[in-house]
């Protein structure tokens, strides 16, 4: 009776199947919504207004040719990585600080209510005072961006940790900085997955927003700039095409990354569905 | 036979006269502060030998739990002592290891094997290589030796239970904490479950500690028997189990279960009122 429920430990909860239909569906849909778009945009005809989907693909396909999308995006790239780097180290020293002391707690639930509400991009005339134009100003904003919701969901995943499995992990005599490392961030690590993805989606559009705002006086901008420039230009397949690289660039992240992640840990300890 | 208590209220009970390995001294624990203060268990003193399994039995309310977490050093005490091996109890520590009863007790992103391997090399300090051997010992004895590599959420709530149990045999503690572990578990289960408990602590000697509301539990994994009263709990009697009523079905067990709860039904007798009084 016992050994139904444990016959293949391993077994992954959903179906292959399903998961295989699912993206079956979205697939039809996004033709459906190309073909609306092919559409309205022919019979609009304004090719300054709405480019079709076609020319936008084939603007897209001739950006990546040139190298000129691929080098926007990795300048992007480098920039948001550098910032979101930042951004997690923070949180990580915030959190740990919070968890330990009553002071932290205090400290994180203050400055979380007081920055959080706070646009990054409200911040970016303050970086441009004080570290001037270009990348340091980025980092700075895009650090700001990631540091409040990743600090707010990891402190509520330690505090919504089961109290068994905290008396559990105490019971063994760690150590402060072992039960955090070893007991606490790992059973908080559903909340802090979620943490790290809203606040990678908050630093990818804070850095496309400030990089809008730079425009022209960034030297060799990314993919905002090219966008920006492409406006300005009346190209607006261009436009397109660089808003289209922003959703690409957002779902591969999103399907390669954090869903694999999920997948090799979380949902594999059944501690998310 | 002792199984309603004489020697209750400020008088502490013996349970033997050799040197106790816990001793509980006019134990009283509150929750909140002040007036709003609430008293969860009042003036409870007991003495456990080393192999002694001493059973807190009684209704919900009566400060079982809170015990437990007390000699745990889960919780404080907010009068008299809590001494293991003749000195107060600190903070949680290996040498006090608890099994609680709800099922997320282990950690569910390490495998059978790696929880109790994990408590072995942090809370005994073994390394990798010895805790592992001692850790597939345990897991077998339990049972558990097919389901070695498998994570907590793909067991059923009786082999997770059984999983907590060898994890806090395997370290080998002073005292073993036991905080209802079958109430949440099928009628059948609870049972097998018992009895294999009440085996491997024949086999090892272990000092228990064990909390429940069935009486019949008490009866079988029990060497002795404290009942509590509820609201706040106060001592009611220490029954000694003689190991020929530990047998299920024999005319033994069901008086001692009947007198139990006879005991736990009753009022305070008369002669604990007459001491508060006088």
């Amino acid at each position: 009776m016992a050994d139904a429920t444990i016959a293949n430990p391993s077994a992954p909860l959903a179906t292959p199947r399903r998961l295989h239909l699912a993206g079956w569906r979205k697939g039809v849909l996004l033709l459906i919504l190309a073909a609306v778009w092919e559409g309205y945009a022919r019979h609009l005809d304004n090719a300054l207004l709405l480019p079709t989907f076609s020319a936008t693909v084939i603007a897209l396909v001739q950006g990546f040719a040139s190298g000129e999308l691929l080098a926007r995006t990795a300048t992007s790239l480098q920039l948001l990585v550098t910032g979101y780097a930042c951004g997690l180290a923070a949180a990580a020293a915030l959190t740990a600080f919070a968890a330990l002391s009553r002071w932290g707690a205090e400290l994180l639930e203050l400055l979380t209510a007081m920055l959080n509400p706070l646009p990054a991009v409200a911040l970016l005339p303050v970086a441009l005072l004080w570290f001037g134009i270009g990348a340091p100003s980025l980092v700075f904003v895009i650090t700001h961006a990631v540091l409040w919701p990743v600090a707010l969901a990891s402190y509520a995943g330690f505090r919504a940790m089961p109290r068994t499995l905290r008396m559990a992990g105490r019971n063994l005599g760690l150590s402060p900085l072992r039960f955090v490392a070893e007991i606490l961030i790992p059973a908080a690590l559903p909340q802090i997955l979620a943490g790290l993805r809203l606040g990678w989606a908050f630093a990818w559009r804070t850095l496309i927003a400030a990089e809008l705002v730079f425009g022209v006086s960034a030297r060799s901008g990314g993919i905002g700039w090219f966008i920006y420039t492409n406006r300005a230009q009346l190209e607006t397949a261009n436009v397109f095409a660089g808003l289209l690289t922003i959703i690409l660039v957002g779902l591969i992240v999103e399907t390669l990354l954090f869903r694999s992640a999920a997948r090799a840990t979380v949902q594999r300890w059944g501690q998310e569905q | 036979m002792n199984t309603t208590g004489n020697a209750i209220g400020a008088v502490t009970l013996r349970i033997t006269d050799t040197e106790p390995l816990l001793s509980l001294e006019n134990v009283t624990l509150r929750y909140g502060q002040g007036p709003a203060a609430v008293t969860a268990v009042e003036d409870v003193s007991v003495d456990l030998t080393a192999g002694d399994r001493l059973v807190l039995l009684g209704p919900s309310g009566c400060g079982k739990s809170s015990l437990l977490r007390a000699v745990g050093g889960f919780q404080p005490v907010d009068a008299g002592t809590i001494r293991l091996r003749g000195s107060p109890v600190g903070k949680p520590g290996p040498n006090r290891m608890a099994v609680f009863q709800e099922f997320d007790q282990l950690l569910p992103w390490r495998t059978v094997l790696g929880n109790v391997r994990y408590a072995l090399q942090r809370g005994r300090g073994l390394d990798r290589a010895a805790a592992d051997a001692r850790a597939r010992d345990w897991i077998g004895r339990v049972g558990l030796a097919r389901v070695m590599d498998a994570h907590p959420h793909t067991l059923s709530g009786g082999m997770k239970q059984r999983v907590a149990i060898a994890r806090a045999f395997a370290l080998e503690p002073d005292l073993l904490l036991m905080d209802e572990p079958f109430a949440a578990l099928d009628a059948l289960t609870r049972r097998q479950m018992q009895d294999e408990l009440l085996s491997l602590c024949e086999q090892t000697g272990a000092t228990v500690l064990f909390v429940t509301h069935a009486i019949d539990e008490a009866v079988r994994v029990g060497t002795h028997v404290l009942t509590l009263s509820p609201h706040p709990g106060r001592m009611k009697g220490l029954a000694t189990i003689p190991p020929a009523a530990r047998q299920r079905g024999t005319a033994a067990f069901a008086q001692l279960e009947a007198a139990l709860q006879a005991g736990l039904l009753g009022e305070d007798n008369p002669a604990a009122e007459g001491r508060r009084h006088g």
